[in-house]
């Protein structure tokens, strides 16, 4: 029930909501033009992936007739984290510490059950020196978007490998990378994630019906986004390049999303599967990879290792399970955010405490 | 059954009896259950009127190590650790030999019949307790045995010294919590030692408990974590995140035990308050930050190793703003030190947390009702500061009992500062406000909260420079206007934190200055120094940082003794650096050895200090304090 006041609360109340009546053609369901859902300009290189990203963010958000004010975006440290900026400059935003933000993040949850949460944060923030608050935030089903801008290199520290980079690559100023590699929808799947995939910054209408799904999903949705860095990590060797996941990329399926609000019916065809999300709405995939099950954890370890030995950018909704509680769910919290409870509600009564300390 | 006999005499069989006015120092070894027995112990004394406090000395380990309680009784109301034991109880083979030579000549030892007598001393009087004949005799399963055994020792003191059987048995229900079964279970083995020790046990006077009345009557008896937790709790706490760690865990654990009784929500049943083990300190304090950042009064507690892991949080927390409280319950340092000795060892560490230029704001509890004050008051402070606040209290404050005041309800509203509200942005109009703008030149610039509905109240947080808006800023200028401004904000500090409290005496030209849980033996030492004739005056710091209060106190002495339990006198650094001026007049007493400060050692310094001068003068009769 929570989740649905977070929807509701997302699209309703604003002070902009009035003018939906005088809706055109270019503003969206809450009366709101595309440039509102801008931030400031990015300082990012040009070409990098990560702008890419930004814009999706801007279109599925207006698209979807998010209302910005009860929207928050964080980040780490580093190329990735800078970009909550550049974005949805109507929300409140937090560039926080390198690979702290899954907390900083699960303290703004808890304070304010009914605010979206998207969080953008990068290889090296996620999986080298986050991965510990990574996997928590997994295990612990916040329900929040957990966007990884992976690249497989440290842009603003200038080219060092990050815990994604290729076993075996080598890079102009760091020789040969001659350990493994983490991968982050392999280790979000191992903390219990209740919604992996994987994308493409090349792949712009993927990254955006998956980016919709997350937005509704009940807990967390981790979105690994192969993202290239066009300074340190381009080049067609990379796994990370746009040449490598141009070349590369299998689909699993082609997405659709369908907002709650749209009565559309699908017909039903064998290799269409629709899954409803908690949060309101439903992803449709249209099979291209006939065995793959997205609600079979099982199948979809197995597309990552497949993508592993073949050496493929296996791309699309790995996973998915609405039916696991959020753990503010498991908390109980009140309906009303804490954040928004008034004093009398934010201490025992004068008998309560007489009694406890009768008894101590 | 043997018979135990007095094995040797008193020396001082003449002398007056002490009465509800000695030291009785219980070795056991952990994890055998000796925690009921000395809490009950402790407790039934309480009920018997008579001023005591606990100090458990216990080892960082979960089973076999030895360990000392010690209770001091004090009918003058003495409360500090005395370095003296008059009472030893001997349980634990491993000490036996140490524990036997601790007790002052006259004093008494009463000893497991089963240990060794290691000792031959003739000045002391050695009672053996049967403990194995005794528990064998109450026919109880093996299981219980080893937990019963330590109520043997409850029921030879009764006897001995004349604890009321019947404050036994209510202490018992109190720990059990009304549970018959266990109750006369451990009641029978009591019952069956004081009937042994009236047939067998020669009855001395040396030592008596009587009932007294005058000094614990309307106090109860709670240790300063739980304290804390309560405080917090009615003080407005919407997060708690915490990682283990001794000794700060059981202030979790008790926000954890009364938040579903004091924080629900009576309308819907669900909670107000969220509690939360976190995988380390690192996202421990992320999520205070995260929820004080939203507008919830988040904290931590932690200690010394979980500050270190906190420090690039802290100076987040102070160069974004965002209100957070850390409960720093301080153990001995550095590094994994002693997890379970006390120390004041944290002040310079918790004052400067983190790179660059940081202070932070540190209150300084002394006892259990400030404790709960505390819980409040520092959430206030984080708040109207919008930074974060530490709470420093430490071991001996924090895990052991302590006659309190009651807690002081209060209803008046919590202070959270400057927010402006959708509503305040639309009165203000089109350029309504800018996030680090110091409007009101107090230093303290407005915030909005997430969620705020108006589509300019959102500002973008960061770590990295900043200006007014919150904008990405390398500007030299906005860089240092910013310094400037978060220190006029820490000027504003000075005059928000809980004010020192002053005790000066008439004459006085030496004055004393300390910090939290040293409180009782400062005061005791004032006691013996004045009776030896030297007052003194005594400002009692309960917040960094420091206020004109402070400053003028120092002025009106010759010499100030700056008192800790930390090695290198880490509060007299600070106090020399804010005030150079009168730098030359401030004198280091600090002392780090896991042990909570005695009178003894405070008069001891404060006249080896003056020796030369007026040593003379100062003069206090050593037989005051043996």
């Amino acid at each position: 029930m929570r989740a649905k006041t977070k929807v509701a609360a997302a699209r309703a109340g604003t002070r902009a909501a009035s003018t939906r009546g005088a809706r055109s053609a270019k503003t969206n369901r809450i009366g709101l033009a595309k440039n509102s859902y801008k931030g400031r300009p990015s300082t990012l290189c040009k070409g990098c992936g990560h702008d890419s990203i930004s814009q999706r963010i801007v279109n599925i958000a207006w698209e979807m007739g998010l209302d910005q004010t009860q929207v928050v975006k964080l980040s780490g440290i580093g190329c990735s984290s800078k970009t909550p900026a550049y974005y949805l400059g109507w929300s409140h935003g937090f560039n926080s510490l390198h690979g702290r933000m899954p907390s900083v993040a699960t303290g703004a949850i808890i304070a304010n059950t009914a605010l979206q949460v998207i969080g953008v944060s990068g290889d090296g923030d996620t999986a080298s020196i986050g991965i510990g608050q990574f996997k928590h935030a997994v295990r612990r089903n916040l329900p929040m978007v957990y966007i990884v801008e992976n690249n497989g290199v440290y842009g603003l520290t200038k080219g060092q490998f990050s815990a994604t980079a290729d076993e075996g690559q080598s890079l102009k100023y760091q020789g040969v990378n001659e350990l493994p590699s983490l991968d982050i929808c392999m280790e979000a799947l191992t903390a219990n994630a209740t919604f992996v995939a994987r994308s493409f910054a090349g792949d712009p209408k993927q990254v955006e019906v998956l980016l919709k799904a997350a937005v509704n999903h009940r807990g967390i949705a981790v979105l690994d986004i192969i993202s290239p860095c066009v300074t340190f990590n381009n080049h067609d060797t990379s796994t990370k390049s746009y040449g490598f996941g141009r070349a590369n990329e299998i689909p699993l399926h082609e997405l659709n999303f369908v907002p709650e609000y749209e009565a559309i019916e699908i017909e039903d065809y064998e290799d269409e599967l629709e899954v409803n999300l908690h949060d309101g709405g439903r992803i449709i995939l249209k099979k291209l990879d006939p065995n793959h099950d997205p609600k079979d954890r099982d199948v979809a370890y197995a597309a990552i290792r497949r993508s592993h030995t073949e050496q493929k950018l296996i791309t699309g909704l790995l996973y998915i399970n609405e039916e696991e509680p959020t753990f503010t769910e498991l908390l109980n919290l009140t309906d009303t955010p804490l954040a928004q409870l008034p004093d009398d509600k934010l201490r025992p009564s004068r008998e309560a405490l007489a009694a406890v300390m009768a008894a101590l | 059954m043997s018979v135990a006999v007095r094995e040797a005499p008193a020396t001082k069989s003449d002398a007056p009896a002490a009465v509800n006015d000695f030291v009785i120092n219980v070795a056991t070894a952990n994890g055998s259950g000796s925690q009921t027995s000395n809490g009950v112990l402790l407790r039934a004394l309480f009920k018997m009127g008579i001023p005591i406090n606990g100090k458990n000395f216990f080892p960082s380990n979960i089973q076999g190590m030895p360990t000392w309680y010690i209770i001091r009784l004090s009918k003058d109301g003495y409360l500090a650790r005395r370095e003296v034991t008059d009472i030893q109880v001997c349980m634990n083979g491993r000490t036996v030999a140490e524990d036997m030579e601790r007790v002052l000549p006259g004093g008494i030892i009463l000893y497991d019949d089963s240990l060794p007598i290691a000792n031959h001393r003739k000045d002391v009087t050695f009672y053996p307790m049967p403990v194995k004949e005794l528990v064998k005799a109450a026919g109880l399963s093996h299981a219980l045995r080893d937990y019963v055994a330590n109520m043997v020792y409850v029921g030879a003191l009764a006897a001995l010294i004349g604890i009321d059987p019947a404050e036994i048995e209510a202490a018992l229900f109190w720990h059990f919590g009304g549970k018959e079964k266990p109750v006369r279970l451990n009641m029978d083995m009591v019952e069956r030692t004081i009937h042994w020790a009236r047939e067998n046990v020669e009855r001395q006077d040396t030592y008596r408990v009587e009932r007294m009345s005058g000094f614990n009557e309307g106090k109860i008896l709670v240790d300063g974590n739980t304290a804390g937790a309560l405080g917090a709790l009615a003080g407005g706490l919407g997060l708690a995140s915490w990682y283990p760690i001794t000794p700060s865990s059981s202030l979790a654990e008790s926000i954890d035990k009364y938040a579903s009784t004091l924080r629900t929500d009576p309308d819907t049943g669900k909670a107000t308050v969220a509690v939360i083990q976190a995988e380390d300190e690192l996202a421990a304090i992320g999520m205070v930050v995260g929820a004080g950042w939203a507008g919830v009064r988040a904290m931590t507690c932690t200690s010394g190793p979980g500050i270190s892991l906190m420090a690039e949080f802290a100076g987040l927390a102070y160069f974004a703003e965002a209100p957070a409280v850390i409960w720093d319950i301080q153990r001995m340092g550095p590094s994994t030190g002693l997890p379970t000795r006390t120390s004041q060892g944290d002040i310079l560490a918790a004052y400067y947390l983190s790179h660059g230029d940081t202070r932070h704001v540190l209150l300084f509890p002394a006892n259990p009702a400030e404790c709960f004050a505390f819980g409040r008051i520092a959430f206030d402070l984080a708040e109207e500061l919008q930074t974060l606040v530490f709470v420093m209290s430490d071991l001996d404050l924090g895990m052991n009992l302590h006659i309190s005041e009651p807690f002081e309800y209060t209803d008046a509203p919590f202070k959270r500062g400057k927010v402006f509200s959708a509503e305040d942005l639309a009165e203000r109009g089109e350029a309504p406000w800018a996030r680090y703008m110091d409007v009101d030149g107090d230093g303290i610039a407005y915030r909005t909260l997430p969620g705020t509905k108006h589509n300019l109240a959102a500002y973008f947080t960061r770590g990295t420079g900043h200006n007014e808006q919150g904008f990405y800023s390398e500007s030299p200028d906005d860089w240092e206007q910013n310094l400037e401004r978060l220190r006029r904000k820490f000027e504003t500090a000075r005059k928000l934190a809980p004010e020192a409290i002053l005790d000066e005496q008439e004459g006085a030209t030496i004055g004393i200055i300390s910090l939290g849980s040293n409180d009782a033996g400062v005061e005791e030492a004032r006691d013996l120094l004045a009776v030896g004739g030297l007052p003194t005056g005594y400002l009692r710091l309960r917040a960094l940082p420091i206020d004109d209060s402070v400053r003028g106190f120092i002025g009106r002495y010759e010499a100030v003794f700056v008192i800790e339990a930390n090695h290198d006198g880490q509060l007299h650094t600070i106090l020399t650096t804010e005030e150079p001026g009168q730098a030359l007049k401030l004198k280091s007493i600090a002392k780090c050895d896991g042990l909570p400060l005695s009178a003894r050692f405070i008069v001891e310094q404060i006249q080896n200090r003056l020796c030369g001068r007026d040593a003379r003068d100062a003069r206090v009769r050593k037989e005051a304090w043996v």
